[in-house]
């Protein structure tokens, strides 16, 4: 029996520790990792990871290792999208790629939803919304091209062991409230870069209540405080969820961070938090919703990662089912993966959604990247997305707002920003 | 010590859509890097000059893993970037495509258009008045990525040599 004594240890820390093969590792250590998954799309995988392979004359470390995921310039809508992604579907033939997912969805729901990702992984992604994985106990972020490039070549990457913020939220939402308003509130308060590139976790009764597509949102938010990942420890939840995707192998033991641990503790107050809304062109921009309920909506858009998973999509159809958008107001929905959109259309969802005047867009990253460009200029925009920069959804004039999918719903419904516990009620 | 290099300041919160915005990101790098930053400061792209420095405000590059956004001002044959703080995505691409990238708490006391140097070896910033500002010291190995130009150059020469002890 061994007398030494290791410190508590953080789950990032835990994660960290073994993707480097060491018994334990410390805030600010820089340490080689292992990888046990790259993801990468159209966009920022093969039409630069091509030309810099051949470059070097290199090969794929494990092709075994590497997921692709077409969702960025499909379906294509002009020459230089047909070309880029005719770039990966060649690349992905020529490679013989094994996992290969082509406009099925947006590459991080559709990696979980195919058994990709599993607790104790350490995984990077060609996409700054990659921390995603965090949800699944998966130490996963996103990373550049080049760096991608590295990661292909030796399957290894640096990293700095990051100080853990643990966010605590504790007792539930109110109906009606969500992952996504608990995200905006966080950003409000910590900012865009709300710390040092830190691993969040977020922790409390109100996370462990959530499902696991609801903690998918918050840990793809984690991007917008700066995070490096967005951790939540898994549990019943993340085993349950799990035995769906067909995953093997899947061990929870240990995946949490130790009492007593180095980490900065910030406490919430679940059941007072109100429907959140960030106005431009920041996401960090948020108040609750009743500070903008004048603002007139024009177009509201239910799309992306962030928001239009099958939990986001039943949000939204809840507040629009038997209802009709009034004249002026254009709902598009764009869904997160076609698993997501056809039970959706089991459940009756999307008939809910068209009924109530909704489009229906192609499943991919579409508008919320400026890649669908469907925005007009001068509009007012509410979106279920993740960021609202200026011009980011292709018009530089278009004032977009954040929201959850309900607020979303009931703002369109309404023909101006609303909150959805009114509606709903 | 380096040779004098002439400031570009910009505010805080400089995100990736403004340095390669997503409506040129079908692009080859050349044609985005003529958009770098066209919505703060529209005449930067075309007036830029080899060896010139951007002092931006907190939060430079937070947003998007789009490299781009760093090979952009690479292209246009920027030195280095000075700032309070970075998005830790771009931290991490600038110095894989071979972009300096100083953190210094006290950038904001850099004027527009001074004549700027950089003791990299001390990790400070010499203004023209003679005042050094000090800047967080940057790890050997992200040092040697920037000098060999990136993460690329510097797999080429570890693959070459690698062949040649085979």
């Amino acid at each position: 029996m061994s007398t030494l004594l290791v410190a508590p240890q953080t789950l990032a820390q835990k994660l960290i520790s073994k993707a480097a093969g060491k018994s334990n590792v410390a805030v600010g250590d820089i340490v080689n990792c292992q990888v046990d998954l790259a993801m990468f799309h159209d966009s920022s995988g093969p039409r630069r990871l091509k030309p810099m392979l051949e470059e070097l004359g290199a090969q794929i470390w494990d092709k075994s290792k590497v997921v692709l995921v077409m969702d960025h310039y499909v379906p294509e809508q002009d020459d230089d999208s047909r070309r880029i992604v005719r770039i990966a579907r060649d690349w992905a033939a020529e490679q013989q790629l094994p996992h290969v997912y082509d406009s099925i969805g947006i590459c991080h729901v559709v990696l979980p939803q195919k058994g990709h990702l599993k607790p104790g992984m350490f995984c990077v992604g060609g996409d700054s919304h990659s921390p995603t994985g965090g949800a699944l106990g998966t130490y996963m972020f996103g990373v550049g091209s080049t760096e991608m490039l590295g990661v292909v070549v030796t399957g290894q990457l640096w990293v700095r062991v990051p100080q853990t913020y643990l966010m605590k939220w504790h007792k539930r939402l109110q109906s009606g409230v969500t992952a996504k308003d608990m995200m905006l509130h966080m950003i409000g308060k910590f900012g865009m870069n709300g710390g040092n590139y830190q691993a969040v976790e977020f922790a409390g009764e109100a996370v462990q209540a959530l499902s696991m597509q609801e903690r998918m949102t918050m840990s793809n938010m984690s991007a917008e405080m700066g995070s490096q990942v967005g951790l939540i420890a898994p549990d019943q939840i993340t085993l349950d969820w799990l035995a769906t995707t067909g995953a093997k192998d899947v061990q929870i033991e240990g995946w949490h961070t130790d009492e007593g641990a180095e980490a900065i503790a910030h406490e919430f107050d679940a059941s007072t938090l109100e429907p959140q809304v960030a106005a431009p062109h920041s996401p960090a921009n948020t108040k609750a919703v009743g500070e903008f309920s004048n603002t007139p909506i024009q177009v509201a858009y239910i799309g992306a990662c962030t928001g239009a998973k099958l939990d986001d999509l039943r949000a939204a159809a809840k507040v629009l089912k038997d209802q009709h958008l009034p004249a002026g107001v254009r709902l598009m929905v764009a869904p997160a993966s076609l698993l997501d959109q056809a039970q959706a259309e089991t459940e009756g969802v999307m008939r809910s959604l068209r009924d109530a005047g909704a489009e229906i867009l192609p499943t991919s990253c579409g508008a919320c990247s400026g890649y669908g460009g469907s925005i007009p200029d001068g509009v007012n925009v509410i979106a279920s997305t993740a960021r609202n920069f200026k011009g980011r959804m292709g018009s530089a004039t278009a004032q977009v707002y954040l929201a959850s999918p309900y607020t979303v719903a009931a703002s369109a419904l309404r023909g101006r920003i609303s909150d959805p516990r009114e509606v709903l009620a | 010590m380096s040779g004098l290099h002439k400031v570009w300041k910009v505010g805080a919160d400089i995100d990736t859509d403004q340095l390669a915005p997503g409506a040129y990101m079908k692009l080859g790098i050349l044609d985005i890097a003529k958009h770098c930053l066209e919505g703060v400061r529209p005449e930067f792209a075309a007036q830029v000059q080899e060896g010139d420095v951007l002092v931006a405000g907190p939060n430079f590059g937070i947003g998007s893993s789009r490299e781009q956004a760093a090979d952009a001002l690479v292209k246009l044959g920027v030195k280095a970037v000075i700032s309070p703080s970075y998005g830790g995505l771009y931290f991490r691409n600038a110095f894989n495509l071979g972009l300096l990238l100083l953190t210094c708490k006290d950038a904001a006391l850099i004027e527009e258009g001074e004549q700027v140097a950089l003791d990299i070896s001390q990790s400070a910033v010499v203004r023209a008045n003679g005042q050094r500002l000090a800047c967080d010291p940057i790890p050997d190995f992200l040092m040697a990525m920037v000098q060999a130009g990136g993460l690329l150059p510097q797999l080429k020469l570890r693959l070459q040599q690698e062949r040649a002890s085979q």
